[in-house]
Order: structure tokens, then C-alpha cells, then sequence
């Protein structure tokens, strides 16, 4: 693989990513990271939807009338959440349980349109399925993070599992509630993109 | 060639819209039958947990078949209807019909031990959509014996939780009766040992924090539910 391809899969995994630094999918960031497990799964799909979107998009570069192109973009986005959803619910009834609005929601998420619209219409597919698959995997590694800080702190538990011991409880330690409301995804957002810059300093603005 | 012609934009988006369509019409068309199958398998699943029979989608259909030894339905005096399946009924739509005109789903149970359990199936509003449920009575039709609830789309790790054991298991053994007068299973806001903490050990559970919405709309819904069946139960405890 050529150092440009792997750029397109590490750049945004810390200095082009989706959401510190284009600040897309912050909606999705906010609404499924309470716990681990739906944080996990619906980056999976982002993953599977984004990189396959953007290989169609890709494909079909040439041939879509710029006017209608993000009309195009959207079809070719639903057409594939649909049928995601439909196999799941016929061969893998459980997970699609558990992803439930997730799926529906993966439509709107602004990364996707947004990968479309920035790259997969001015290049080739295999670099199109490496943006693709760059970009939901540096949604997911923020989406992970949130979702282990705001499951720890906010229900004592990892992926279901409780990990905080009895003895702190008994010792007068309680779950931090506010963890589990929306406002606490964008502050600990906020406190990554503050890290992130502080050790990349190329990111932070002249003025 | 021009595209961005007013007659290749028409043609594009005509030939793109009919493509997409008939592919996922046809995948949709192709994939119900197996989707159908899932529904009822997890409806038989439901009902079998909510009287502690473990099954796999793949064994609910005969698991079924063995413990829940008869299915009917009663109506609002709590006289048995005949002639009318009670796994087919549509307990959503059955709900928007007033209380007198309608016909209710009922499951009896036979377990490993002989003893036999009522299972009434309930169905409510969450906060964000429907949410189901199957409550198993002991013979005495007041003591639980299991109950077990789904939903369509509550928050996740928050009112979603509803369908995890640790919610449902603490309804075990309470009581749906106080002082003769049929109250369901209260609901206790504050967290862990919120019920116990308000002394309320007969009839309360605890609610989810976070999800004092959804654990409230639970809390309607079995009452709501229990009642229709009201005159049922009285006539019929042991």
C-alpha cells in the first residue's frame, strides 16, 4: 500500500478526524455513547455504510448530474441503511434489536454526506474505500472513548459488566448521574479535542 | 456527453429511483417471511421467560408447544370468548377499543413442577415509542411470579433498560393487591434500594435512573393492563 493510501486511513484517525477536528457526527457522538456496547455497534455500521457509500459514489462519479448530486448521495445512503436493517431483521434478529433507531439514525449522520461530497466524488474507488473506512474508524475511536469515560463514571460498569468494586460504594462513592446526560459527550468531546491539540500543536489556529 | 442536461438529470434520477426501488422492494418482499418468523419466535420467547423457561429462537416453537398448555381469551367480565386465537391477537389494536367491546389475550402455563402460572400480556407508550410486556401470576392471581418487558426505542442504557434482568427480576414476588384494591407494581425513583428505602417491599420496584420516564410509563402500563382483567382474576384465584 502507498503512503498516500495509508494517509487516507491514519489522517483521520488523529489529525483530519471526523470529529475533533471537521467536527461532524457530533449528534450520533452524543446520543449513543451512555454505554459501551451501542457505541461499539453502531460504529460498525457508520463503518460498513460509509465505506460502501463511498465505493458507489465513487463509481458512479462521472455519470451524476452535479445538480442533483446530493440527492443521489442521500438515495444511495438510505438505499443501503434499508437494506442493512432488512437483513439484520430477517438472519440477525437480535443485533438489529439492540441497533434499533441507531440504523434509521446512521442516515443523517453528517460524516457520511459529508466524505461523499469531499472525496469519493473526485477520486477513485479503492482510495474512496480507504477514506471510508479512515473516517469511521476515527468516529469510532471517539466514540469509544466517550462511551468508556461516560459508562465508568456514570454507571460504575464497563460493556455491562460492573467494574467498580462494592467496597467503594460502601465507602461512600456514588455513580456520577450527569455523566449519563447528553451535556457530559460534548464536555468530555471538548476535554479530547483539548488533549489532541495540546500534543498536536500544528492543529491549533494562528490567532 | 452533457451531464448536466435537463433531459440526462430527469432520465438519471427516473432510472436511479426505479433501481433502488425495486431492489429493496424486492429484498423486502424476499426477507418477510424470515422477519415474520423472528416476530413470532420472539413472542413465544417472551412468554416463556416471563415464566422462567429459557428457549432459543430455534426451540420456541416446540418449548411452547410443551409448557404453555392453553391460550385464550376473555373479555372484560372476564367470561371466556370462544372461537378466537389468542397468540393472534394484536394487543395494540385490541387496546383502542373500549374497555367493554374488548377481547383479551390470556396464557396458562404448566411448569416442570405441576404448578400452573397466568401469563397476561401487556403493551403501553414509553417515552419514545411502544413498549410490551408479560406478567406470570401465581394461581392465587396476585403474587408474581416473573414478568419481562421490551420496547421499541427507548434510550439506550437508559430506559432501554427495561428488558434487562436486573429490572425485571425484583417483580418477582411482589404482590399486584393492597388492602384488597388492585394497585399493579409500584415504581421507585432514586436509584438502587429506592423501593426499599420508601418501605415499599410488597409492592415496589426499583426505577432506572435516568429513566424515570420510561420506568413511570411501565408503571401505568401494568396497571392499565391488570385492569382489564380485573373481574377475571377475582373470579378466579385460588
Amino acid at each position: 500500500m502507498s503512503t498516500k493510501n495509508l494517509k487516507l486511513l491514519s489522517d483521520p484517525i488523529n489529525l483530519n478526524n471526523p470529529i475533533t477536528v471537521q467536527v461532524l457526527g457530533i449528534c450520533s457522538a452524543l446520543a449513543v455513547t451512555v454505554k459501551l456496547e451501542p457505541a461499539v455497534v453502531l460504529s460498525i455500521s457508520v463503518l460498513f455504510v460509509l465505506a460502501f457509500a463511498n465505493v458507489i459514489i465513487s463509481v458512479l462519479r462521472n455519470t451524476i448530474p452535479s445538480r442533483i448530486r446530493i440527492i443521489v448521495q442521500l438515495v444511495v445512503i438510505a438505499a443501503l441503511v434499508i437494506l442493512v436493517d432488512q437483513v439484520l431483521k430477517a438472519y440477525s434478529y437480535e443485533v438489529s434489536k439492540q441497533l434499533s433507531v441507531f440504523v434509521g439514525l446512521i442516515i443523517t449522520n453528517c460524516i457520511i454526506m459529508g466524505r461523499l461530497e469531499a472525496f469519493a466524488l473526485g477520486n477513485k474507488p479503492w482510495p474512496s474505500f480507504l477514506d471510508g473506512v479512515g473516517n469511521s474508524a476515527g468516529y469510532a475511536i471517539i466514540l469509544i472513548i466517550i462511551a468508556f469515560f461516560r459508562e465508568l463514571l456514570g454507571s460504575g460498569t464497563l460493556w455491562g459488566i460492573q467494574v467498580i468494586p462494592d467496597s467503594f460504594y460502601e465507602m461512600g462513592y456514588t455513580n456520577n448521574g450527569f455523566m449519563i446526560l447528553p451535556p457530559m459527550a460534548l464536555i468530555v468531546v471538548a476535554i479530547i479535542i483539548w488533549v489532541q491539540r495540546s500534543k498536536s500543536r500544528e492543529l491549533i489556529e494562528a490567532n | 456527453m452533457d451531464t448536466n442536461g435537463n433531459l440526462y438529470t430527469f432520465i438519471y434520477s427516473t432510472v436511479m429511483v426505479i433501481v433502488v426501488a425495486t431492489a429493496l422492494s424486492f429484498t423486502a418482499l424476499k426477507l418477510q417471511p424470515l422477519q415474520e418468523m423472528n416476530v413470532k419466535n420472539e413472542k413465544m420467547q417472551n412468554i416463556l421467560t416471563s415464566v422462567r423457561v429459557e428457549s432459543t429462537a430455534e426451540t420456541a416453537n416446540d418449548v411452547f408447544a410443551k409448557y404453555i398448555t392453553k391460550s385464550f381469551v376473555v373479555n372484560s367480565k372476564g367470561e371466556e370468548v370462544q372461537g378466537v386465537a389468542a397468540f393472534d391477537i394484536n394487543l395494540k389494536q385490541m387496546y383502542k377499543k373500549d374497555a367493554g367491546e374488548r377481547e383479551l389475550p390470556l396464557y396458562e402455563a404448566t411448569l416442570a413442577d405441576g404448578t400452573k402460572k397466568i401469563i397476561i400480556p401487556l403493551t403501553g407508550k414509553g417515552l419514545w415509542g411502544p413498549i410490551w410486556g408479560y406478567v406470570a401470576l401465581e394461581s392465587d392471581m396476585n403474587t408474581v411470579f416473573g414478568a419481562v418487558f421490551d420496547h421499541k426505542g427507548e434510550t439506550p442504557g437508559l430506559g432501554a433498560d427495561i428488558n434487562a434482568s436486573w429490572f425485571e427480576e425484583p417483580f418477582t414476588g411482589k404482590t399486584i393487591y393492597e388492602d384488597g384494591k388492585l394497585i399493579g407494581i409500584r415504581v421507585h425513583k432514586g436509584g438502587k434500594g429506592a423501593a426499599i428505602a420508601a418501605g415499599d417491599t410488597e409492592h415496589g420496584v426499583d426505577a432506572i435512573s435516568g429513566g424515570t420516564i420510561t420506568s413511570k410509563a411501565l408503571e401505568a402500563m401494568v396497571l392499565d393492563c391488570l385492569s382489564n382483567y380485573k373481574i377475571y382474576l377475582e373470579n378466579n384465584k385460588k
